[in-house]
């Protein structure tokens, strides 16, 4: 008996001892929770941003990629040189890397991925930013001369997207539910339907990374979530879909709140082909009738910025005055209607994805437009639905945040869903894609915002906003999201 | 509780006897309180409510309880009273068109059972015992996920799952009174099978049918609320309790006041419901309360 309660005690001491004493065993994994699952894991066939958020950087790496600031550094090619005439680029790879699986990545492997993400029949969901490739030479193992057709001035910022990310020919078939990359994390496990398990890769030919492993898990219910991190279950929710719950967090020592931007313009889509919004008129008169601060408000939480026009307003080349275009004006809306030959309003379908802001947003959009006579049926969707649907071209209005960066190229495409077709903005999108100047794309990107902003092409609504929760003792996650991405090569415990 | 009343033929059934005794119930009478109070805020809620439930004042969000807003508004700055008001109407709305449809489909199928027996009888039983082998809240989101979500699809979809109960209860009660010697004699004197089923059985069951009625119809208020708060209920703009138990759930920790008012439309007008239907019980069935 006696020693028995020795033991106890001495038990109870050594637990005490561990508690109070974490320094000892200083904690090298993190569990990251996302909204979404993606519906695979190959970042080269897929547009799901739930792909890039699990695999970027973390697991795959391009030539080159981009920063928390959104600046292109490099990746695999350790250094580059552009010909005067901006078309040809010739980069040096980084030697001695090896992929997951063991085989050695070189100027061959580079070659097969863009070559694979170009071809006609690439599944790749971003294949205009290899457009302007017009041939990829190994000049030797380590060195890729990559030819242009014209000069293109984001061609080092596209080639940093994680649709351009290095696959090698062994597994690339296989990359969808076996990832192999060449990045600083190892795939290890996906369990459908909950989470991804990351290791760290102990071959790693760049700065080894601080955590052991990383797990991802799915939780798309906002208030699983919320209690997931309160329980402790979550180290990290970097972009948390309920903006009411922020303040609570803010208030809780135990967490960072960090309120970043993303390059998510939150627009009311709108389909330019089909009548009665083909009429500028009638595009004129919602835009006069939006009153964005109350979504941003009602919507959001306050968490948002109001946008005028397709661009990121925290770019230098964002055009300020768009956001006057069309002020909100009921009687001039109601005018605009009139001369329509709409004077009595009209019923149309507002279709709306899962997310909050457009969930939200849609309630919000339809009160509003209802004081010009606009009668919007909601229509509640899911992304499946969404995409074969609205996506499709077929639809009236909806509400969607554009992630992808620097998007603004298309409106140029008459056959995308907003079905815009302006040979005058589409001038300037090729003027803009032949021109390396910076000071010259700048004005180029403002002419073109000015143009959709005008033309009234979509309901431009907010700039998303980003509000990552984790634990305080964390560090090294991104603020923002330049480019749809967890990142957790620099993720670290302080303590 | 399916075995007939004994006296049911025999006893005076007239109004004033059935007034007398429902005011001695104390729970029906409580439980028809509540019951008449939550459809007088539904119809009110046609004519007038304190806010227009569809304009946001996103302004006035979040507001709690005051003497403007008696309720408090939500995060897009609506009055919760009037959308409890308005939820009121759709709540009762479903409930008593998803009981209709039971009642309308079940009752007809359980007495043609109870009179024609046989093989009719089985199959019909039968594909009862299937339906009600399926839970019916589960059954009623895969019909409207199939259908897609909307308050009619949630209508037919409780409906549905309510014709079995009252095909079953119906039967039950008929095949006791098929034996009976007032029955013997109909048949005797020459009535056909349909007539003696409206004639004589529908009536002598009637009392059955309004109480299981009225628990159908608090089942049928729970289950609205419950697919609208997974979202296949109501759709927005329509305000519906269990959407906004649902809109709610994210905000409880600084606008408990958004969850708390619908929380409490449906506890009260359920068990209002319930009340009444235990009390309609006690008295339309005087011989089962003597045994209890």
């Amino acid at each position: 008996m006696i020693t028995h309660l020795k033991l106890a005690a001495a038990v109870v001491v050594a637990s005490m001892l561990a508690v109070s004493n974490p320094a000892h065993a200083a904690k090298d994994t993190i569990v990251l929770g996302m909204p979404l699952e993606p519906p695979h894991l190959d970042p080269t066939a897929g547009a799901a941003a739930a792909i890039d958020e699990v695999v970027y950087a973390n697991v795959f790496e391009g030539l080159t990629r981009i920063n928390r600031n959104g600046e292109v550094l490099p990746a695999l090619a350790e250094s580059w040189e552009i010909s005067e005439d901006g078309k040809t680029y010739t980069f040096k790879l980084h030697s001695g890397v090896k992929f997951h699986d063991g085989t050695t990545f070189d100027a061959e492997d580079v070659k097969f991925s863009l070559d694979r993400a170009r071809s006609d029949d690439s599944t790749n969901a971003q294949k205009k930013l290899f457009a302007a490739i017009e041939s990829v030479e190994v000049v030797d193992p380590s060195t890729v001369k990559i030819t242009l057709s014209s000069a293109a001035g984001n061609f080092l910022f596209n080639l940093g997207w994680g649709d351009a990310v290095i696959v090698a020919p062994e597994s690339a078939d296989t990359n969808k539910e076996n990832p192999v990359g060449t990045g600083p994390f190892k795939f290890s496990d996906w369990v459908q339907g909950s989470s991804v398990e990351l290791v760290r890769n102990d071959d790693y030919w760049g700065e080894p990374v601080a955590l052991s492993k990383a797990t991802i898990r799915f939780i798309p219910d906002a208030s699983a979530a919320i209690a997931a991190l309160q329980s402790g279950d979550v180290d990290a929710y970097p972009n948390i879909s309920a903006p009411e719950s922020i303040p609570a967090f803010q208030a809780d020592p135990r967490f960072t709140v960090v309120i970043g931007s993303t390059e998510g313009e939150t627009i009311l889509s709108t389909n330019n082909k089909r009548p009665p919004f083909d009429n500028i008129k009638v595009r004129q008169a919602i835009a006069h009738t939006l009153d964005r601060q109350a979504i941003i408000d009602g919507a959001m939480f306050g968490l948002g910025t109001p946008i005028g026009t397709h661009f990121a307003p925290h770019h230098p080349a964002y055009v300020t005055e768009t956001i006057d275009t069309y002020p909100k004006d009921l009687e001039k809306a109601k005018a605009l209607l009139k001369e329509a030959g709409l004077a009595d309003g009209f019923k149309a379908k507002l279709h709306l994805p899962p997310p909050t802001y457009a969930r939200r947003g849609g309630e919000i959009i339809a009160s509003q437009l209802r004081e010009i006579g606009i009668d919007l049926e909601v229509i509640p969707v899911e992304w499946k639905q969404w995409l074969e649907g609205p996506f499709k071209g077929d639809y009236d209005l909806t509400i969607v945040s554009h992630t992808e960066p620097m998007d603004i190229g298309i409106y140029a495409d008459p056959d995308y869903y907003f079905q815009y077709d302006s040979p005058e903005f589409q001038a300037v999108i090729d003027k803009l894609n032949e021109t390396t100047d910076e000071a010259a794309r700048y004005e180029l990107l403002g002419e073109a915002q000015k143009i959709v902003s005008r033309d009234a092409v979509n309901g431009f609504l907010f700039e998303l906003a980003k509000a990552g929760v984790w634990n305080a003792k964390l560090k090294g996650l991104w603020e923002n999201v330049p480019v749809q991405a967890n990142d957790l090569t620099e993720v670290m415990w302080t303590e | 509780m399916s075995g007939p009343s004994q006296s049911a033929e025999l006893d005076d059934w007239g109004w004033p006897a059935f007034a007398r005794r429902a005011l001695r119930s104390r729970s029906f009478v409580i439980g028809a309180a509540i019951a008449l109070l939550v459809l007088a805020i539904g119809i009110l809620s046609f004519f007038w409510t304190p806010y227009d439930v569809t304009r946001l004042v996103v302004a006035d969000r979040l507001q709690s309880p005051s003497s403007q807003h008696w309720f408090g508004t939500d995060h897009f700055g609506r009055d919760i009273l009037s959308m409890i008001m308005v939820g009121a109407r759709n709540s009762i709305a479903v409930a008593l068109v998803a009981v209709g449809i039971g009642m309308g489909i079940g009752v007809p199928l359980g007495t043609w059972a109870a009179a024609k027996r046989g093989w009719a009888d089985d199959v019909l039983m039968r594909f009862n015992d299937l339906i009600f082998a399926f839970p019916a809240l589960l059954s009623a989101v895969m019909i409207t996920a199939i259908f897609g979500p909307g308050i009619f699809n949630a209508i037919i979809a409780i409906g549905i799952f309510n014709i079995p109960v009252f095909a079953r209860l119906s039967r039950g009660a008929a095949l006791g009174f098929w034996t009976r010697e007032f029955i013997l004699a109909a048949r005797v004197a020459g009535k056909g099978k349909t007539r003696i089923t409206i004639e004589h059985i529908l009536p002598n069951i009637s009392n059955l049918l309004i109480v299981q009625g009225t628990i159908q119809f608090s089942l049928g208020i729970l289950a609205e609320a419950g697919l609208s708060y997974v979202g296949l209920g109501a759709q927005p703009p329509q305000p519906s309790w269990g959407r906004m138990l649902n809109e709610a759930q994210t905000m409880m920790s600084f606008a408990p006041h958004m969850a708390i008012f619908p929380g409490l439309a449906i506890i009260i007008t359920v068990l209002g419901l319930n009340m009444m239907g235990d009390g309609l019980r006690d008295i339309l069935d005087p011989r089962l309360k003597r045994e209890n």
